[in-house]
């Protein structure tokens, strides 16, 4: 197997282990986002997920770069993911004077952030749309269509893993399940702060610490963060 | 027509009076809101047992005193699981899950039940109830307009925490957080950096999350600057908070340990 194809094959595995207790939702949407910018012609990407208000809130992202941060906080209004998300559809429109007429604020931070395209393509549940999932290029021009359809499948697996296969017959534990991901997205981000200042790092290098924790432990992510914010855990 | 927003719903409650009349006022305009029959609104944490803080008139504060007395029900479920927990019929409920508290809400007449926990991140602070008479699921309106009160109820429920513990710690220098006494609640912001703040916060003041938020939502009120803002002087390094009267101390980025490069920053 070439490399491209040991990575789609690994995500896949890593999917399968979201049917086990252990699975961690935000540590797997992490690695999911990651291995999707590896795996097609894009520079960075994330994953947003509907708040049930109206909204969206990203749930990972490829880089903490507070751009990037800012770029995922900005679709709350205005931009792709918000567009995926409204109208079911993936969002390819690359060309910037579209991209400017439809999204004008989201547009012009997207440049100042080195960036010249992000689409977005939905998190479908049957008919309900549930997120999207965002890749950003550095470079022109629209994802091959090969990468398309490869994104497609990637954030299938994004929905899969939030949705869980329990729940696709309860509407009242889909909407209890997408609550539950965006309280614990927060207790990550508490969690960061408080190990960023005990240990004296950056917040980001205290998410690494984290999930690198948690990888060799063999413990989910939420565990390692909930030790963070009891402070059974005072240093990674 | 979509539904009241948080801030919407708090700019609501601080036109129509002093903020101890707001769980009052709240579970009123989140009945009317949801077209459910009672709407109960109380204070707990994970550890521990909770109080009723306001219900409206009807079965809800039956309801919500049914749910302390037994110690189960959707109430207790929702804050130590840390997800709404949503049942449309409570006659149905598969895995009869709370018996006594069943028996009780049918005997009144409570056929449903939706409870919110109220929270931010590890922080729970509380349950906003649903009750319906009538059975069935609300609809999507009704569930975001019942998030929307939840985060509104979030929100006020801090802030009335935040008080007692200022009222508790009197001799205390005053800073400027003080200003945060006054009726300017707002809602509780989602973005990352605010919640990483926080984190930092609380191990600067030796304080628990909640506190820390309000610290800084408290600095940011009296700097009249964006909670955003000062979260962000935080995380890189720029702001500390500690026990001085002004309750903060600056400090040149790039000095602490772990602080962004500025060069790195900026490219």
């Amino acid at each position: 197997m070439t490399a491209r194809e040991l990575l789609i094959a690994d995500t896949f595995v890593e999917l399968a282990g979201t049917l086990v207790d252990d699975f961690d939702l935000i540590d797997f949407l992490h690695a999911l986002v990651e291995r999707t910018v590896a795996l097609v012609d894009a520079d960075a990407g994330g994953i947003m997920l509907a708040d049930q208000r109206g909204g969206l809130e990203v749930m990972a992202a490829s880089t903490h770069d507070t751009r990037l941060v800012e770029l995922f906080e900005l679709q709350h209004d205005e931009g792709p993911c918000l567009d995926a998300f409204r109208t079911g559809e993936q969002v390819t429109k690359v060309d910037e004077a579209a991209m400017r007429g439809a999204w004008p604020t989201f547009t012009a931070r997207l440049s100042e952030a080195g960036f010249a395209s992000a689409q977005a393509i939905p998190l479908r549940l049957q008919t309900q749309v549930i997120g999207a999932l965002n890749v950003f290029r550095v470079a022109p021009g629209a994802l091959s269509a090969a990468d398309m359809k490869l994104a497609r499948a990637l954030a299938d697996v994004a929905t899969v893993a939030i949705v869980q296969q329990r729940v696709l017959d309860a509407r009242e534990q889909l909407a209890e399940q997408l609550q539950e991901a965006l309280t614990s997205r927060i207790r990550v981000e508490q969690a960061k702060g408080i190990l960023a200042e005990r240990s004296g790092v950056g917040v980001d290098a205290a998410f690494t610490l984290m999930r690198t924790h948690a990888r060799r432990s063999g413990l989910p992510l939420r565990q390692v963060v909930d030790a963070v914010i009891s402070g059974a855990v005072l240093n990674l | 027509m979509t539904p009241p927003g948080a801030a919407d719903i708090l700019a609501g409650l601080a036109g129509a009076g002093p903020v101890t009349t707001w769980p009052g006022h709240l579970v009123d305009r989140c009945r009317t809101a949801t077209l459910v029959s009672g709407v109960g609104l109380a204070v707990m944490s994970t550890a521990t047992v909770g109080s009723v803080l306001a219900a409206t008139d009807g079965h809800a504060q039956e309801m919500e005193d049914l749910q302390f007395l037994l110690g189960e029900g959707p109430c207790t479920e929702a804050i130590t699981s840390g997800r709404p927990v949503l049942v449309p019929d409570l006659s149905r409920q598969a895995d009869r899950r709370w018996p006594a508290f069943t028996a009780g809400a049918t005997e009144r007449g409570v056929l449903a039940s939706f409870a919110f926990p109220l929270q931010v991140g590890a922080v729970g602070i509380g349950v906003l109830d649903l009750y319906d008479g009538s059975r069935g699921p609300l609809s999507d309106r009704q569930y975001a307009a019942a998030l929307s009160f939840a985060d509104a109820a979030t929100a006020v429920l801090l802030h009335l925490q935040y008080d007692r513990v200022e009222s508790e710690d009197g001799a205390r220098t005053r800073s400027p957080d003080r200003l945060h006494q006054s009726d300017r609640v707002e809602v509780v912001d989602r973005r990352a950096v605010v919640h990483q703040a926080a984190g930092m916060i609380s191990v600067q003041l030796g304080v628990d999350l909640a506190t820390a938020l309000l610290r800084l939502r408290g600095h940011a009120f009296g700097a009249d600057r964006s909670v955003l803002e000062v979260a962000g002087d935080v995380v890189v390094r720029r702001l500390r908070f500690d026990d001085s009267a002004a309750g903060t101390v600056q400090t040149s980025p790039g000095t602490a340990p772990g602080a962004p490069d500025p060069a790195e920053e900026s490219s």
